[in-house]
């Protein structure tokens, strides 16, 4: 049943595969600089390496957009995507897998009353604006130089032939370790809250992490597809779409592959924070989008001849009707799921505002007289909670957005055989371990009181501002982890 | 990789011996023809004999330049531009031939005033196949001056072409019997063979470095 479910996102991954690999080997393979079979394994080897190893950044800016959490929904959520993106290409329509799930993400927000977070919705948004317009900005850059050097080191058209060709092999195994470390958020992002994997352990060592697990499935997925699929794709691009030199290619698949690296990579986000550098959000994007800006860009350096601006008319246009078409595709299919098949598509949140509720949030410095009308009331979805807090309250968004998260009702309970069977020590510090055993037997009825419960035993669970990125997400792993662990179920 | 570098190295090596052989039998074609007109025949065959062979081997290095790059699948965007350049380039060689092998079987009486419009004619149309190999060279390694060879290429076969005619327009307003004149202008003709051979390489190399500057 599992599998079943987790089928739909391993079809998004299988037509990944088959489409996206074409921008990473396309031109070498259908110029025939590398054989298939060399592009295919390489491919796929880095696609499975990049999504588990970096699929985490892109991941996590998606759950905040929407934390699909039931199997169901997610199977729907990732099938409307799927389902949008095969639709549009057989049309003719550009179309980009992002750009899908994002749509089908909110149409499930939509759906299960849930609230869109604007904020992570507003940088999606923008750095599909800006993924081409640097990928063009960076080939642009990088043409010049290379005619630069290329002008001046007098090589022979073969030693020149031989570079490129140890070159698109190189530049294609980093361009398809980003692809997987930034597109395996549309593959399997939406599975991530609802995951059916455990940690997997040897000797109480974490080799993969459960969302790790998922990440390696759907790159596996990617790979089949690249094996099944591209090549017709790759033949397609290499020898009509883009009639690149295998320099250009180069030059293209490089600013590609930067691109997604730069909108993926957590390690390169910390590394700008911890030098008060702003760091570029880690938003997955449409590689077929960067391509087609690394070719502006060339174009742009070779004199501004030759460029189609009806392309970028095009890519503009995608950016508005897909995710319209998967946005309304999820919905109403959530809706037949739910009311003709009678699934669940969203785990059923109450949130209720009582006084614990409001002192809370008093101490979160969120006051205002209008949420003591409230005080008492239950909801059975967010949106309808924002409506009355919005004609109730002077609360802006943000502040409305707190209200709803502190009011969310969940019950969990620290049961001591949880604790005992599901628990890794290994992953934990002592105090942790300690704080979690002082709390055997507690019940909680909200997650911030859980979590409040557990920051008060030691300072060890409690995220502090001096902690570097890469420590303050692994806590957050490891909060998120105690509330998936210790949630009590519907029916328990 | 080790493999495909060697294989590179020995590929450059076979283009530049490949070219070092039209031009050397560029060269040997004045000497030769200077040979004939002073009456060493035997040097003359010598020289022939010799550029015989350079042609042979010229026919080798491309056939066996064609086979690696379509074996190792090398330089796919200019493959093709390159077996054309190399055959082009092999037709000049082929001319000088024949031209010499024309003189040593129908060995034409030609008169001696005329001799230094002869050598002048060849002396034009090597300096044009010399300008070519030197085009071909800057293709594989500096694309951006193949254009300054190739006007020297035109420029040498133009005046090829004016002391060609001259030397017609001599021989016709002679009072050679009509056979001779013939003959004397069949002569002509083959060696100004050797610069339209030049010309039509430069023609192709002219397309063939706009496809490849960057």
């Amino acid at each position: 049943m599992i599998l079943f479910y987790l089928s739909s996102g391993l079809f998004l991954g299988w037509s990944l595969g088959g489409n996206d690999a074409a921008n990473v080997f396309g031109t070498a393979v259908g110029s025939r600089m590398v054989r298939f079979r060399t592009a295919a394994t390489i491919c796929s080897l880095f696609v499975v390496i990049g999504a588990v190893n970096g699929g985490g950044g892109t991941t996590q800016t998606l759950g905040n957009l929407g934390a699909v959490d039931a199997l169901a929904g997610s199977f729907m959520v990732a099938l409307a995507a799927a389902v949008t993106v095969m639709w549009m290409t057989r049309v003719g329509l550009p179309v980009s897998t992002s750009q899908a799930i994002v749509g089908a993400i909110l149409g499930w927000n939509l759906f299960a009353g849930r609230l869109t977070d604007w904020d992570s919705l507003r940088d999606i948004v923008l750095t599909w604006v800006v993924c081409p317009l640097l990928a063009g900005a960076i080939a642009a850059l990088i043409f010049l130089l290379i005619r630069f050097l290329l002008s001046r080191s007098r090589i022979h058209l073969l030693t020149l032939d031989m570079y490129v060709r140890l070159g698109l092999l190189l530049v294609g195994a980093f361009g398809a370790y980003s692809l997987g470390a930034n597109n395996i958020a549309n593959v399997v992002g939406v599975f991530v809250p609802s995951s059916p994997f455990d940690d997997f352990r040897i000797h109480g060592q974490l080799l993969l992490t459960s969302e790790q697990l998922l990440f390696l499935l759907g790159g596996l997925a990617i790979a089949v597809g690249v094996f099944t699929y591209s090549h017709r794709v790759m033949k397609t691009v290499g020898a009509s779409l883009m009639k690149l030199s295998p320099e250009a290619a180069l030059i293209v698949v490089l600013a590609q592959a930067l691109v997604l690296f730069l909108f993926a990579s957590e390690e390169l986000e910390s590394f700008l924070q911890a030098r008060n550098l702003p760091a570029l959000p880690l938003v997955p994007i449409s590689s077929s989008q960067a391509v087609v800006g690394a070719i502006i860009g060339i174009g742009i350096a070779k004199g501004g001849k030759g460029i189609h601006y009806r392309t970028l008319g095009e890519i503009g246009s995608g950016w508005v009707t897909t995710p319209i078409c998967a946005g309304l595709l999820a919905f109403v299919s959530l809706f037949f799921l739910q009311n003709v098949f009678h699934l669940d598509v969203a785990q059923r949140l109450n949130y209720c505002l009582d006084q614990v509720v409001i002192e809370k949030l008093a101490q979160q410095g969120v006051t205002d007289p209008g949420l003591m009308n409230l005080e008492g009331k239950e909801y059975n979805r967010a949106q309808r909670l924002n409506a009355e807090l919005r004609r109730e309250t002077q609360l802006d968004r943000l502040q409305r957005a707190r209200v709803v998260a502190a009011a969310e009702c969940v019950d969990y309970r620290l049961d001591p055989d949880l604790i005992k069977d599901t628990l890794d020590p290994a992953w934990f510090s002592v105090e942790q371990l300690a704080a979690i055993d002082t709390l055997t037997g507690r019940e909680f009825q909200r997650a911030w009181e859980f979590l409040e419960a557990l920051e008060a035993e030691t300072q060890d669970w409690r995220p502090q501002p001096g902690h570097s990125k890469a420590k303050a997400r692994n806590l957050e792993a490891k909060r998120e982890y105690m509330l998936r662990t210790f949630r009590v179920q519907d029916g328990q | 990789m080790p493999f495909v570098f060697r294989t590179t190295k020995e590929l450059e090596a076979q283009i530049d011996s490949f070219l070092n052989a039209v031009s050397e039998g560029a060269l040997l074609y004045r000497q030769s023809l200077a040979s004939y007109l002073g009456g060493k025949l035997e040097k003359f065959e010598e020289r022939l004999t010799a550029l015989r062979r350079l042609e042979t081997k010229a026919d080798d290095l491309r056939r066996q330049v064609e086979n690696h790059l379509y074996r190792h699948s090398l330089i796919p965007e200019h493959r093709g531009d390159v077996l054309g350049l190399l055959e082009s380039m092999d037709n000049i060689i082929n001319s000088a031939k024949k031209s010499l092998v024309i003189l040593s079987v129908e060995t034409p009486h030609i008169p001696e005033e005329w001799h230094p419009f002869y050598l002048e004619l060849a002396d034009m149309a090597v300096a044009a196949a010399e300008q070519c190999v030197l085009a071909a060279r800057a293709f594989f390694r500096d694309v951006r001056s193949v254009g300054d060879c190739l006007h020297k290429v035109y420029f040498f076969e133009k005046e090829a072409d004016k002391i060609a005619e001259q030397l017609k327009r001599k021989i016709f307003g002679s009072d050679l019997d009509l056979s001779q004149k013939f003959h004397l202008r069949n002569a002509v003709v083959h060696v100004d063979a050797l610069a339209d051979m030049a010309e039509d390489s430069a023609d192709r190399l002219r397309i063939y470095a706009i496809k490849r500057s960057p």
